[in-house]
């Protein structure tokens, strides 16, 4: 069965269109790399997909699982599987890191209708997902994001990712300020969970993170729609002749 | 200026102050005699009075109180109310401004610790009392503290005596409870440390169960050098009561006292803390959360005097108003001349959860003296959206969201308590009073 169908999706932000007709299929275990300029579309994308106020579908469909995922709260999303890495994780200072994921944790399990974990249980869990993202364990004791490097923000997102166990995942831009060695610690977080019965959209500007995480399929991304589909060679054409040949390029494929 | 409110007093007074403790010594009879006039001549302070610019008192002029609880005494207190985690020490319970010894422990005190009721004090050696509670109030907007001058027969009076480092938290507990026809009733308390003398001093307001009773309540605190208070307040007074507080704070050289303040409960709460650093080198540190919702009134006045030199004070205090709740926040610091070296912060953070809820805040500077270190702040606000998003994208309801970053927000006033299971307890005891509370994960 397919995971996700995007369909002719037309989004706004602030009233400007943004997305323009963008259609895209994903299916159990496949790992898509959305690719693209600045201001193509690929955080409004990653950001309807996850529910967040501000934007608003004016036309199209996006069916997950079988569901009609636009019609669905950001919680039910995440209940029903749908996890969004930030761009740009949150700080919220006063909510404890360990407090927060576990709330998290029981309110999608609860929402499932599957029994909540208790503190010990959730504890064993946690260390366990902790040492693969190689994060320190005082982390947990601290607010969320307060005070983390940039590089730790985002392999918390990957750490909650692994913790969460989401059948969509989607990566908005979480290669974007990273040094080498955190981009491998990313991108090994990330090969860890690839699992036949999850996808991942990964979203970035660059090629680079391509070279950690190999990608089924890649797409680009231009002015709202899908411009180009290919395997993981179009990311190295697209490295080597920069996005001003996205321009050069006919009608969109991805348009419906 | 007469009014019902002002009549009833005026009436039923000189009765009930016939029947107070320590009446018929001729300075506190004439004491109590000339406030209840003052009051009676000025009546309530009107709403061109600067001072009650934000707590109107047009409804409560016009309701009349009887004055006095004939019934204090057996009147039914569910002791579990009285119960707070982490403080096991002394107690001393009050019932509409009357002693309780069934509800006290006041045996074993510990060395140094002098506790008694001010109804005791003033029957067995009022003299040492004489010059605090004939203290005139000269200001029309002083009608509460006349009042609770004039009428108020018992409340708390502690010694702890110098050099004396008390480990167990003193309790003090005021109960309101509902009655027949509605009632005034004061209390009165006076703390004093001698010099490098320590204690925490806990103290409890609750209600039993929704009522509209008036309650004025004074407090002198002395510090003497070097000496330390922790000082807890919880307020949880039942639903629709009239709380008016007001306490005098002076710290001497060296002297620290650190403030943290729950404005949970009541109907119309008003609470004023004047502080004087009179000493070199005395500190003060407040910290408070008001969280007014249905239609609470909660009152928050700080007046903070610098009048020494090197003296610090750092005041932080957040707000949360919802429904219809209405919280006011004024925080004055005064660095008098010569009191040079002051350093000086106030922080007020407010939250605004319902479009119908008000928050006024309004932080005044004063300073007259060199090299001083000032910084004061103020916003209202709502909750961030983007915090929201991010916590809903993990699961979390809109409502455990909301409830989530909320708590966080009124937990920066408790972060440097000492003693985990009572700062526990009262980070429970917000988190019950604020909106969709369903967080328990």
């Amino acid at each position: 069965m397919t995971m996700l169908t995007i369909e002719n999706l037309h989004a706004r932000v602030e009233g400007k269109a943004i997305l323009k007709g963008l259609s895209l299929t994903v299916n159990p275990g496949e790992v898509h790399a959305i690719m693209g300029p600045n201001g193509a579309g690929k955080s409004t994308l990653g950001n309807v997909l996850a529910g967040r106020e501000g934007f608003e579908v004016t036309e199209g469909s996006v069916t997950f699982m079988g569901q009609d995922l636009l019609a669905m709260e950001p919680e039910a999303r995440a209940a029903a599987g749908v996890f969004l890495a930030f761009q740009y994780p949150v700080e919220i200072p006063g909510v404890n890191n360990t407090y927060f994921l576990r709330a998290a944790y029981n309110a999608q399990r609860k929402a499932r209708g599957e029994a909540e974990l208790d503190s010990m249980e959730f504890l064993k869990r946690v260390r366990e997902k902790l040492k693969v993202m190689q994060l320190s364990p005082d982390l947990l004791n601290r607010a969320v994001n307060e005070g983390f490097s940039g590089g730790e923000k985002k392999r918390n997102e990957i750490f909650q990712m692994a913790l969460l166990e989401p059948k969509l995942a989607i990566l908005d831009e979480t290669d974007s300020g990273l040094d080498i060695d955190a981009l491998k610690q990313v991108a090994e977080g990330v090969n860890a969970q690839r699992d036949p019965s999850r996808a991942f959209l990964l979203i970035t500007h660059y090629q680079r993170l391509l070279d950690y995480i190999e990608p089924d399929f890649v797409h680009v991304l231009a002015d709202g729609r899908i411009v180009e589909s290919g395997d993981k060679n179009l990311a190295h054409k697209l490295e080597e002749h920069g996005y001003a040949w996205v321009k050069d390029l006919g009608e969109p494929a991805g348009a419906a | 200026m007469t009014s019902p409110f002002v009549d009833a007093f005026a009436e039923y007074g000189p009765g009930a102050q016939a029947v107070l403790p320590g009446s018929g010594q001729a300075w506190l009879d004439q004491a109590r005699r000339a406030q209840l006039d003052a009051f009676v001549h000025d009546g309530l302070p009107g709403p061109r009075n600067e001072a009650w610019k934000y707590t109107a008192l047009r409804a409560l002029a016009q309701r009349a109180f009887q004055s006095g609880d004939g019934g204090a005494l057996t009147r039914e207190v569910d002791p579990e109310i009285l119960q707070l985690r982490g403080v096991d020490g002394p107690r001393l319970v009050f019932v509409h401004g009357v002693f309780r010894p069934d509800l006290s422990h006041l045996d074993k005190l510990a060395d140094g610790l002098s506790l008694q009721p001010l109804s005791q004090a003033l029957v067995n050696d009022a003299e040492p009392l004489r010059f605090l509670l004939t203290r005139g109030w000269d200001r029309p907007a002083d009608a509460f503290a006349r009042l609770n001058a004039a009428l108020a027969g018992d409340g708390m009076v502690l010694r702890v005596a110098e050099g004396m480092r008390i480990d167990a938290p003193v309790h003090l507990v005021h109960v309101g409870t509902p009655t027949e026809n509605d009632l005034a009733w004061h209390a009165r308390n006076l703390v004093e440390l001698g010099e490098a003398a320590s204690l925490h001093l806990v103290e409890h307001h609750v209600g039993t169960a929704a009522h509209r009773n008036l309650s004025t309540q004074m407090g002198d605190i002395v510090l003497r050098a070097n000496a330390e208070l922790e000082w807890t307040v919880l307020q949880e007074a039942g639903e629709g009561a009239v709380l008016m507080r007001r306490e005098g704070l002076r710290l001497e050289a060296g002297a620290k006292a650190r403030l943290h303040a729950l404005e949970l409960g009541g109907g119309t709460v008003r609470h004023e803390l004047e502080a004087e650093l009179r000493g070199n080198g005395a500190r003060l540190d407040t910290r408070g959360v008001f969280v007014p919702c249905a239609r609470q009134h909660l009152e928050t006045r700080l007046d903070i005097r610098h009048m020494a030199k090197n003296t610090s004070s750092d005041a932080l205090w957040r707000g949360v108003a919802d429904q219809r709740g209405r919280g006011v926040f004024h925080g004055a610091i005064t660095v008098a001349e010569g009191a040079d070296g002051a350093d000086a912060a106030l922080s007020n953070k407010n939250l605004l959860l319902s479009p119908h809820a008000e928050i006024d805040t309004q932080p005044v500077l004063e300073i007259y003296a060199d090299e001083v270190m000032a910084s004061h702040g103020a916003t209202v606000g709502q909750l961030d959206e983007t915090a929201l998003f991010y916590l809903r994208s993990r699961g979390l309801s809109v409502k455990q969201a909301r409830t989530l970053l909320t708590a966080a927000f009124c937990r920066a006033a408790l972060t440097d308590m000492d003693g985990s299971s009572l700062r526990e307890d009262l980070e429970a005891r917000i988190q019950a009073r604020l909106p969709g509370d369903e967080t328990a994960a």
